[in-house]
């Protein structure tokens, strides 16, 4: 079932408007765009490896921590519906992204996190096929990986 | 061999695997039921009867915890607002859904199908939302997807936790659906020669390449379902025609009398069993 | 026209835990339809969660976030009653905006 498109209320065009005044591009008005949401990383969700995903979304590097949780399945039930769970403790958590090297676009999600929210994520995610699932948190300006393998396969009914 | 006595000991063979409980193939559904559901309980001991309607998930732990996450939060959930409001608009005549049901169709889905003694046919949810409509001057709905799987859902909802309350009355007409059901299931057809029991009762709980196999017993209490692999709902039509375009075999109508009786069998089959749905598969 | 946004916010004292499920294609532009031809994309790009007038959450999705998207996030603060609005703009420039009250 797809959601039809119904035009946009006034009240939905004000609300438009505020949030893209928050994310700082106030002034565009509230018509067709051909390019992205303001604020959206174009550039880091076209990339197609890890280290021009990462690259571009933070320009500097990453490494392991056992203090970032990473809760995925073993076997994906389908490869269209995968739940990923991140969490950590380290400290002043401002971003948490999440990459699955195998996709088309390594990059899946970023999400930032303002003062205050606690740094812990939960989403389904598209995988393409058997692939790492990679969640990085960036901590105090650095950034921390945990790193899983998901089996995706084929289904079984034949579909 | 006449064919009362070729069906026993076919279904002895595919149904026990080498244990026989007893004969398979009477007149009597109530001791076909004891066996059918004697069969799984051995097959898998630790699943109290109330697992039986969750599939899958009910046999295997990886899969069983990502259900539970998506059922945080499940894929249903806008069919299921759409079906209640679609429940509770009336008709261009007055009425609505509740004058067709029981109960106002609150809490009625788990006597579904059931043996309509004046048609002589069985009669199972989705004909029933169909022939509630044209009763009242309204088109019937598309099967298998739409408007028809939200109104299921909805009604399936109402009836979460209730067992499957199915009745065969005392009509010839009654038996001989249920036997025509029985017959379906146990039936190899299509290209891979498959039956209905070669998956869901001979290999239940093995994997079918990543898939794992539901249990015949309780397989439709889940229903209507989410389905990862289709992205959108389906009802128990919708997966009966594309299970067997999988298996290689010529799909019927959506609520063809074959698959309605099939219905009326599995379900049967599976009184006891809680209502689960609508529900979320693979 | 029902929202596309369901929201679920319960305040426990000290945080509110929000999960959030919105109705959306999310076509990867990957998926060829019926015909073999390419599905365009046509996904949600930014998702930004508000309360008491602050951001609490902003997520920046790709198309391989699942369709019919889900998010579970958790906020120090915010009491029942308490609103929170939950906006969302796809790549094709549409958007819908949700106000749920904090349970």
């Amino acid at each position: 079932m797809h959601p039809t498109s119904a035009p946009m209320s006034n009240a939905t065009r004000r609300e438009t408007l505020r949030i893209l005044a928050l994310l700082g591009m106030a002034g565009i008005a509230g018509t067709a765009r051909a390019a992205s949401a303001p604020g959206w990383p174009d550039d880091a969700f076209h990339q197609k490896t890890m280290p021009d995903a990462v690259n571009a979304l933070y320009g500097k590097p990453f490494e392991a921590s056992d203090k970032v949780t990473l809760d995925v399945p073993e076997i994906a039930e389908n490869g269209a519906v995968v739940p990923v769970n991140v969490g950590t403790t380290l400290p002043n958590v401002t971003t948490i992204s999440i990459l699955v090297p195998e996709n088309p676009f390594t990059l899946a999600a970023s999400y930032k996190l303002p003062d205050g929210t606690l740094p812990a994520i939960g989403c389904r995610l598209k995988m393409a096929k058997t692939s790492d699932v990679v969640a990085i948190v960036e901590s105090d300006g650095k950034l921390f990986a945990a790193t899983k393998n998901v089996k995706v396969t084929l289904g079984g009914c034949g579909g | 061999m006449s064919l009362r006595r070729a069906i026993a000991v076919v279904l002895t063979g595919l149904l026990l695997g080498g244990a026989a409980p007893g004969a398979l193939d009477t007149d009597n559904p109530q001791a076909e039921q004891a066996a059918f559901q004697a069969y799984f309980k051995n097959r898998f001991p630790s699943l109290p009867i109330a697992e039986f309607g969750n599939g899958p998930y009910a046999v295997n732990a990886d899969m069983r915890k990502q259900w539970e996450e998506i059922m945080q939060f499940p894929p249903y959930d806008f069919a299921l607002d759409e079906g209640k409001t679609a429940f509770e608009t009336k008709f261009a005549d007055g009425k609505s859904y509740a004058d067709c049901f029981e109960n106002g169709g609150i809490g009625v889905r788990q006597n579904f199908p059931y043996f309509d003694t004046k048609a002589g046919e069985v009669v199972t949810l989705d004909l029933a939302i169909n022939r509630c409509r044209q009763a009242n001057g309204e088109k019937p709905l598309p099967y298998q997807t739409g408007l028809m799987v939200s109104l299921t859902a909805y009604m399936a909802e109402t009836s979460r936790g209730r067992p499957f309350d199915i009745k065969i009355p005392d009509d010839p007409r009654a038996l001989a659906a249920y036997e025509d059901g029985k017959r379906y299931f146990y039936t190899r057809r299509g290209q891979l020669n498959f039956s209905c029991a070669s998956c869901h009762v001979t290999a239940a709980g093995q994997r079918m390449r990543a898939d794992i196999l539901a249990p015949a017993l309780g397989i439709l209490a889940a229903f209507p379902i989410y389905r990862s692999e289709w992205g959108s709902m389906g009802t128990i039509d919708r997966r009966f025609t594309t299970c067997s375009s999988q298996m290689r075999s010529e799909p019927l109508d959506p609520q063809d009398k074959s698959y309605r009786n099939l219905e009326y069998f599995l379900s049967y089959m599976s009184n006891g069993v809680p209502i689960s749905g609508p529900g979320t598969r693979p | 026209m029902p929202s596309t946004i369901r929201v679920r916010a319960m305040a426990s004292g000290t945080q509110t835990d929000v999960q959030a499920l919105i109705q959306h294609p999310m076509d990867s532009g990957f998926v060829k339809d019926s015909n073999g031809v390419l599905i365009p994309p046509r996904h949600i790009e930014t998702v930004t969660f508000e309360h008491d007038g602050k951001p609490v959450l902003i997520a920046d999705w790709g198309p391989a976030v699942s369709k019919d998207p889900y998010i579970k996030f958790a906020f120090k603060g915010g009491a029942k009653g308490d609103t929170l609005t939950v906006t969302w703009i796809d790549n094709q420039g549409k958007t819908d905006s949700l106000e749920a009250k904090i349970a």
